[in-house]
């Protein structure tokens, strides 16, 4: 596990007196950093000063210049777009936990047991990601539909028995969340999990750990990074989700992008989304932050 | 490692509930583009492969497809080139200030999708640049970069630079040592880098729907109309969309086996 990043540049040496800031300026780390900061710059922390901004202008303003407000954020608390709020973070509470469940079996069998059939199954696995998320949700939906849907219809047909929609319900859009972001939690359990040495899993074993022991004690720790990633990026992403509520909920259920989206059309309310998004933002934000100064970057990737 | 057998079984079998799963979906979808009858019912009564036949004639189809591509193949160029710079900065060399660059270009992938497209309107509105598909590119790039960076990344963590070393040892100028090996080591984290770049862009929809303004996305196309309420050509346009991403990864997958294989055999 030899870190080769941590190996000074071996090419060009920069003597380091005189001026150091030139020096680092011009080391090819920083000369390679240097496009995708900049274009880090224009695409990324501009637009999100600009939602900052935005979102303490008056009411119906569509020009920065209006004046300086909180009511925005006083709306979201008093009217009722804080359901949405609770509706999104509860709804991707539980995608993450059920993803967890679901996908650290599949994880396991991946990096430890399925040996040269991994690759394969990896890629069927992977396939159905590059799928439009609005094709295989409009998928579902014909799957589910009341009287004429794949599933009503092949069980009456079947079996004679009539089932109602299980459509426009909160458990639909959760199951059709669970479904859009299992990879998301999967591959990065599996990244993880492949940092597990086998020795320490033997050794252990020869010391006389139970199988839970050794899950508990040996695998989980090692495999940290990696359920973490996966837990996050299925998190953040559930955050925002939109298509799902739409298409499976039936617009029932409230969700935070939902809300955005009507700020920004029909409502013409640039300033409350504005409002929305940033605390939304802040909320995701955090929890990134935390995640991150946890992991070694360097370790999880560049292994082997 | 002796792990019992019936915990192996237990396992495939779960992992193939769970792939199933993942594909009734897609079943769905195809099952019912190939149904004759205006209205989808399952059991279907009678085929016909007469949808495809209209939706593939019409210009619609054409247009939004060609937009799609555009905005894909532009994305996963520009990505490619961002992302070596950025998988060098970011895996090769050792400078201060990369620990937290790291953590930086990372940010934009663990950010809510719809948000950032809307930010990115409103960026665009600030800085007087008219929603458009070009528009969606950038919109695009903004999360596929990183993500791009990080599949390079891995690929570079595994270049051993004494290679490089060796070339200017033996006379190479930068140049040459870059195209000559350099390039090669690292072009199959290119390769899978600009394949994960137009799949992704291909079937993103909550950055198009804020950025592309009057060009519409096959992925767009769909949300739309599946609000409006059901048409065949629905079906349709998104088995079309499946065959053509298992066409483009299996043909990226064969090309990656074929290039190790004919490495292999060069080494020998």
């Amino acid at each position: 596990m030899v870190d080769r990043a941590e190996t000074p540049a071996p090419l060009i040496r920069q003597p380091g007196v005189g001026s150091l800031l030139l020096g680092w300026l011009r080391s090819p780390g920083v000369l390679n950093a240097t496009p995708v900061l900049i274009f880090f710059l224009i695409g990324f922390v501009g637009p999100l000063v600009i939602v900052l901004a935005f979102s303490f202008t008056p009411e119906r303003t569509f020009d920065l210049g209006a004046g300086f407000t909180t009511e925005n954020y006083e709306h979201i608390f008093t009217e009722s777009y804080y359901i949405s709020f609770i509706w999104s973070f509860a709804l991707a509470g539980l995608t993450v936990a059920c993803n967890l469940l679901i996908g650290y079996p599949i994880a396991y069998g991946l990096s430890k047991l399925f040996g040269r059939w991994a690759a394969p199954v990896m890629l069927v696995l992977v396939i159905p990601l590059f799928v439009s998320e609005n094709v295989r949700l409009f998928g579902w939906y014909l799957f589910l539909i009341k009287g004429g849907g794949i599933l009503a219809g092949g069980l009456k047909t079947a079996f004679g028995i009539d089932t109602g929609t299980l459509l426009y319900e909160p458990g639909t859009i959760l199951m059709g969340m669970i479904y859009v972001y299992l990879p998301f939690t999967l591959f990065p359990i599996v990244l993880g999990l492949s940092m597990v040495p086998r020795d320490q899993v033997e050794a252990s074993r020869d010391l006389g750990a139970s199988r839970f022991q050794i899950f508990r004690e040996v695998e989980l720790p090692i495999a940290m990074p990696g359920i973490l990633i996966g837990a996050l990026l299925t998190f953040v992403l559930a955050v925002g989700a939109i298509s799902e509520a739409k298409l499976l909920g039936g617009q029932n259920t409230p969700v935070i992008a939902q809300d955005i989206q009507h700020e920004f059309t029909y409502a013409q309310n640039w300033p409350l989304g504005s409002a929305i998004s940033v605390l939304a933002i802040v909320v995701t934000g955090i929890l990134v932050v935390l995640v991150m100064r946890r992991l070694d970057l360097d370790r999880l990737l560049g292994r082997r | 490692m002796e792990n019992k057998r019936w915990v192996i079984s237990l396992i495939a079998v779960w992992t193939g509930a769970i792939a199933l799963f993942l594909y009734i979906p897609i079943f769905s979808v195809i099952t019912s583009s190939f149904g004759k009858s205006r209205y989808f019912r399952f059991p279907v009564k009678a085929w016909s492969d007469k949808w495809y036949d209209q939706t593939l004639g019409a210009n619609l189809t054409t247009d939004l497809h060609l937009t799609s591509f555009y905005v894909a193949g532009c994305v996963a160029l520009i990505a490619v080139v961002l992302g070596f710079f950025g998988a060098l900065a970011f895996a090769r060399y050792n400078w201060r200030g990369r620990q937290f660059y790291q953590r930086l270009i990372m940010l934009p992938i663990f950010f809510p999708q719809a948000v950032l497209g809307l930010a990115l309107l409103l960026w665009f509105t600030f800085v007087g640049v008219l929603p458009s598909w070009e528009a969606a590119v950038f919109a695009h790039l903004v999360w596929i970069v990183p993500i791009v960076t990080l599949v390079i990344s891995i690929q570079v963590y595994g270049f051993d630079a004494a290679q490089e070393e060796a070339a200017y040892d033996l006379g190479a100028n930068r140049w040459q040592a870059f195209r000559e090996v350099t390039l090669p080591a690292l072009a199959p984290g290119l390769f899978s880098g600009a394949l994960f770049a137009f799949l992704l862009s291909w079937g993103n929809f909550p950055l198009s729907t804020f950025t592309t303004g009057a060009d519409s996305t096959v992925t767009e196309w769909l949300y739309t109309k599946m609000g409006s309420g059901y048409t065949p050509m629905i079906p349709t346009m998104g088995a079309l969309s499946v065959f053509g991403a298992i066409v483009i990864l299996f043909g990226g997958y064969m090309f990656l086996i074929v290039q190790r294989r004919r490495r292999l055999e060069r080494n020998e």
